[in-house]
C-alpha cells in the first residue's frame, strides 16, 4: 500500500540527513521525497511517499515523530487530498513522431517547455499515476532523459496541516 | 550582563547543571575549554581511553539515574566515543557529551583532526548539535541535559568548534526548556489504562514483564503494589535486575537466552503479558512468531515507536511507567490467583538455576554466589560482556535497583571496568564489584591508572577460562567444537586446532593480571581453587584500594540454560549431552 506523509520540520541543516538516515537504518524505502520551505521560514515541509503495509506505516510515522526535529507528521490517506508532481522528459523528434508527440502533449494537458532540432522538453505535471502514464506513452518513442520531482500534497477543504500555535 | 568566552559558558552551563564529575581526554581542539577547566571547580576526571570516558559518563549515569557528562577532542577523541554513545542509547542512559570541532572556517576541508562526528554518531544518538554560534552555546547545552534526561533517556552530543569555544557573548543559562518538535507523553491515557486493568482482572495467567524503563521511571514500587495485590508473578530483563525483589515468591527472575526456566516457561503459557518498560529484545522473545502466543500484549512504554515494532500490543499504553501503573493500580482486583501460582512454584521446584555445587571444580557460578552472599546483595555490581556476565546476572541477588549494571543492547566488551569506575564516582559510599571475563577486562584495563591516581576502590573479580567463552560455548555447540580464534593463550607455537585446553599443559597466559595490577600500585590475588575462593573475596572485600582478584575457573564450562539464538522460547536447553 502506498502512504503519503506530510512531516514538518524545523528548517535547520542536517535535519533532511536526520530523516534519511532514519529510512535507511530501518531498512524503510523512500518512494519519493520532496522538502521545501512553508510560509513560516523556521519550518519546513516534507512529502514522502512510502510503500508498506500499516506496521511498517506505523513505525514510519513513529520514528519520525520520535526525531528531535520533527515537529508533525500526518498522514494523506487519513483525509481528503489532492497531489501534483512534476516532471521534465526529453524525448527525440522525428518527422514521424511529430504528430503523435504533439498529441500526446495534448490528451495530457502537458507543456512544451523547450524544442530543437531533434528534441523536445516536455513538462507534465498531475499525480504519480497521470506522469507514469505519461512516461508509459512516450517511452515508445526514444526518452533521451528525464527527471522525475517527489509529489507534494494538501488535504483538501479546512484540512489543514500546521503546527498550532 | 557579563561577556563569557564559549568555553567559559560551557564549563559555567556544566556547573549550573550540578554535574558532579566530567569524564575526558584534551586535545588541540579544546585547548580552550581545558583552559577553563583549569581555573573552574568542575571535577574533572582524565581517562587514559576515550572510550572509557564515555563508558563512566554511562556507569555514573546507570547507578545514579543522574546523566553522564564527558568531554573530548575532535577527530579521533570524537571517534573514540563512538561506542559508548552507542552503547548508551541502546539502553536508554542520559549521557551529555561534548567534542571539540576544527573551527567553523574550515569544517568540510578535510582540516587537521577534522571528522564529521555530527553525522557520523547520528544514528546512536537521541539527538547531537553542532553549535556555529557562541551565543547558541547555552540554550543548546540546557537542551541537550533536556533531551538526554526526559522522555526515554539516551545520549546527546554537543560538537563545538574551537572559535566558538574562543568567542565570547553575554552569558546567562535558560531556567526553561521549551522545544515545540520534543515533548514527551508522560501520562498514559485513561481509557487505555483501564481497558488493560479489564484485560488483568479477566486473565488466569498474567505475567510483568520489566524492563529498564521500569528503573528510568522508578516505578519499581508500584511493580511491587500491582503484583502483591494481584498475585502477578514478575519476570525481568537483564536490565531490570535489582528491580524487583527475589526473594518474594512472585519472582521469576531474569528471562530470555539465559533466564530461568520458570521465567521463560511463563511467558509461553501466559493468558496476559503486562510489559513495562521493555522492548522485547530479541534475547528475551526469542523466535517472535512463537513468542507467547496464547497471550494478550499490555504494553506500557514512553516511547511510542518501542509499542508494536516487534510484538504487536493489543493494548498499548504510552506513557511514564510510574505513572501509568499509579492509575491503573486502582482498577486492579485484588486476586489470590492460587493455581497459577501453584504451576509456578512446581516448575521453580523442578527446574532451579542448577550448576554443580557439589564436586570441588572451581565453577564461576560459585564465585559470584559468594560473592552475592558476602555482600548481601548490596554492593554495585558490574559486568563486563560474555559468559562471566551471564553467571553474574544469573547468580548475583541485587538487592535493588541500579545494582547490576551490565552493557545489554549493544553487549560492549570493554564496557565493565570503566562503567565501574563512574559508578564509584557516583556512589562513594558503596562497594563497586567489576565481575569481568579475561578476553573483555583487556579491553579497557589501562583505566586503572584512573582508579589508582583518584582513589577508586573499585575491585575486579575475573572469572578467567583464558576463552572468549561465550563465543567458545557458541562454537562447542552450534560449530561442532571447532574453536577459532577464541583461546586467549594460544601462541605461535601451538597446535593449529585445539580443542581440548588443561591449565597445566597450555602456555602460560598473559599477561599476569597480578603483575599487572602490581605496575599500577594495585593489589592482586590469584585463586585457582574452589576452596580459596571464599577467603579470597573476604581479602578482596577488605582491601581499601583497587584489587584484581584473578580466579581460574572451569575453562570450558558453559552458560545454561540457554535458548539457541532464533529459537522459541520453548526449545530451551537446560544441561550440555554427557
Ligand atoms: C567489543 C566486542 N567485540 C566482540 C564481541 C563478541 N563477544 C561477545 S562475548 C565475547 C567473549 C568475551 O570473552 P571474556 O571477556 O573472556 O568473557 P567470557 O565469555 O569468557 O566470560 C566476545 C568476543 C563483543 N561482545 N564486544
Ligand atoms: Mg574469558
Amino acid at each position: 500500500m502506498r502512504h503519503t506523509i506530510s512531516v514538518l520540520v524545523e528548517n535547520k541543516f542536517g535535519v533532511l540527513a536526520r530523516i534519511s538516515t532514519l529510512f535507511a537504518a530501518r531498512g524503510f524505502n523512500i518512494d519519493s521525497l520532496a522538502v521545501g520551505e512553508t510560509e513560516d521560514p523556521a519550518i519546513s515541509r516534507m512529502t514522502i511517499v512510502v510503500k508498506g503495509d500499516d506496521c511498517i506505516l506505523e513505525q514510519v510515522t513513529k520514528q519520525l515523530n520520535k526525531l528531535v526535529d520533527v515537529i508533525k507528521v500526518n498522514e494523506f490517506n487519513d483525509i481528503e487530498y489532492v497531489e501534483r508532481g512534476n516532471c521534465l522528459v526529453k524525448v527525440s523528434l522525428s518527422r514521424s513522431n511529430r504528430n503523435e508527440i504533439m498529441h500526446m502533449v495534448e490528451i495530457f494537458r502537458s507543456k512544451i517547455i523547450d524544442i530543437s532540432q531533434n528534441f523536445v522538453i516536455v513538462e507534465v505535471t498531475g499525480s504519480e499515476d497521470k506522469i507514469s502514464a505519461f512516461i508509459r506513452k512516450v517511452m515508445p518513442y526514444g526518452i533521451k532523459e528525464m527527471c522525475r520531482t517527489g509529489v507534494i500534497a494538501l488535504g483538501r477543504g479546512h484540512n489543514i496541516i500546521k503546527v498550532s500555535k | 550582563m557579563v561577556k563569557r568566552t564559549g568555553a567559559q559558558i560551557l564549563v559555567e552551563s556544566l556547573l549550573k547543571e550540578n554535574v558532579e564529575v566530567v569524564f575526558g581526554l584534551p586535545g588541540g581542539q579544546v585547548l580552550p575549554v581545558f583552559d577553563a577547566i583549569y581555573e573552574s571547580e568542575l571535577n574533572f576526571i582524565l581517562v587514559r581511553h576515550e572510550q572509557a570516558a564515555s563508558h563512566m559518563a554511562d556507569g555514573y549515569a546507570r547507578s545514579t539515574g543522574r546523566p553522564g557528562v564527558f568531554i573530548v577532542t575532535s577527530g579521533p577523541g570524537a571517534t573514540n566515543i563512538v561506542t559508548g554513545l552507542c552503547n548508551a542509547y541502546m539502553d536508554s542512559v542520559p549521557l551529555v557529551g561534548i567534542s571539540g570541532q576544527v573551527a567553523t572556517s574550515v569544517i568540510g576541508q578535510d582540516a587537521f583532526q577534522e571528522a564529521d562526528i555530527t553525522g557520523i554518531t547520528r544514528p546512536v544518538t537521541k539527538h547531537n548539535f553542532l553549535v556555529k554560534n557562541v551565543s547558541d552555546l547555552a540554550k543548546t547545552l540546557k537542551e541537550a541535559f533536556y533531551i538526554a534526561t526526559t522522555g526515554r533517556p539516551g545520549p546527546v552530543l554537543v560538537d563545538i568548534p574551537i572559535d566558538v569555544q574562543r568567542a565570547s557573548c553575554e552569558f546567562a543559562y535558560p531556567n526553561k526548556v521549551d522545544i515545540r518538535s520534543y515533548k514527551p507523553n508522560y501520562n498514559g491515557h485513561p481509557v487505555q489504562i483501564k481497558k488493560a486493568a479489564e484485560a488483568i482482572n479477566k486473565s488466569e495467567r498474567p505475567v510483568l514483564y520489566i524492563g529498564a524503563g521500569t528503573i528510568v521511571s522508578n516505578a519499581e514500587n508500584e511493580i511491587f503494589e500491582i503484583s502483591k495485590k494481584a498475585s502477578i508473578p514478575v519476570t525481568n530483563t537483564l536490565l531490570a535486575i535489582g528491580a524487583y525483589p527475589l526473594d518474594t515468591s512472585l519472582s521469576l527472575g531474569m528471562l530470555g537466552m539465559h533466564g530461568t526456566f520458570y521465567a521463560n516457561k511463563a511467558m509461553q503459557v501466559a493468558d496476559v503479558i503486562i510489559a513495562v518498560g521493555a522492548r522485547f529484545d530479541d534475547r528475551c522473545t526469542g523466535k517472535v512468531c512463537e513468542f507467547a502466543k496464547k497471550a494478550k500484549k499490555i504494553h506500557i512504554d514512553i516511547d511510542p515507536t518501542a509499542i508494536s515494532k516487534i510484538v504487536d500490543a493489543d493494548i498499548p499504553v504510552v506513557g511514564d511507567a510510574k505513572t501509568v501503573l499509579k492509575e491503573m493500580i486502582a482498577f486492579i482486583d485484588s486476586k489470590d490467583r492460587k493455581d497459577w501460582l501453584n504451576i509456578i512454584d512446581a516448575w521453580k521446584t523442578e527446574h532451579p538455576l542448577w550448576y554443580n555445587r557439589n564436586d570441588d571444580k572451581l565453577h564461576p557460578q560459585y564465585v559470584v554466589e559468594k560473592i552475592s552472599e558476602l555482600t548481601k546483595g548490596e554492593a554495585i555490581v558490574v559486568t563486563e560482556v560474555g559468559q562471566h556476565q551471564m553467571w553474574a546476572a544469573q547468580y548475583y541477588r541485587a538487592k535493588n535497583s541500579r545494582l547490576f549494571l551490565s552493557s545489554g543492547g549493544l553487549g560492549t566488551m570493554g564496557f565493565g571496568y570503566p562503567a565501574g569506575i563512574g559508578a564509584k564516582f557516583g556512589n562513594p559510599d558503596k562497594e563497586v564489584i567489576v565481575v569481568a571475563g579475561d578476553g573483555s577486562f583487556q579491553m579497557n584495563m589501562q583505566e586503572m591508572a584512573v582508579a589508582v591516581l583518584n582513589d577508586i576502590n573499585v575491585k575486579v573479580v575475573i572469572l578467567n577460562n583464558q576463552y572468549l567463552g561465550n563465543v567458545r560455548q557458541w562454537q562447542e555447540m552450534f560449530y561442532s567444537k571447532r574453536y577459532s580464534h577464541t583461546c586467549l593463550a594460544k601462541r605461535k607455537r601451538c597446535q593449529k586446532w585445539c580443542n581440548s585446553p588443561k591449565r597445566d599443559t597450555c602456555p602460560v597466559y598473559v599477561p599476569d593480571f597480578l603483575k599487572w595490577a602490581q605496575s599500577y600500585g594495585a593489589s592482586g590475588i590469584r585463586v585457582t581453587e574452589k576452596k580459596d575462593v571464599e577467603s579470597a573475596l573476604k581479602e578482596m572485600l577488605k582491601t581499601k584500594n583497587s584489587v584484581v582478584l584473578d580466579v581460574w575457573i572451569e575453562m570450558e564450562e558453559n552458560v545454561l540454560p540457554m535458548i539457541p539464538a532464533g529459537a522459541s522460547l520453548d526449545s530451551i536447553i537446560m544441561r550440555m549431552n554427557g
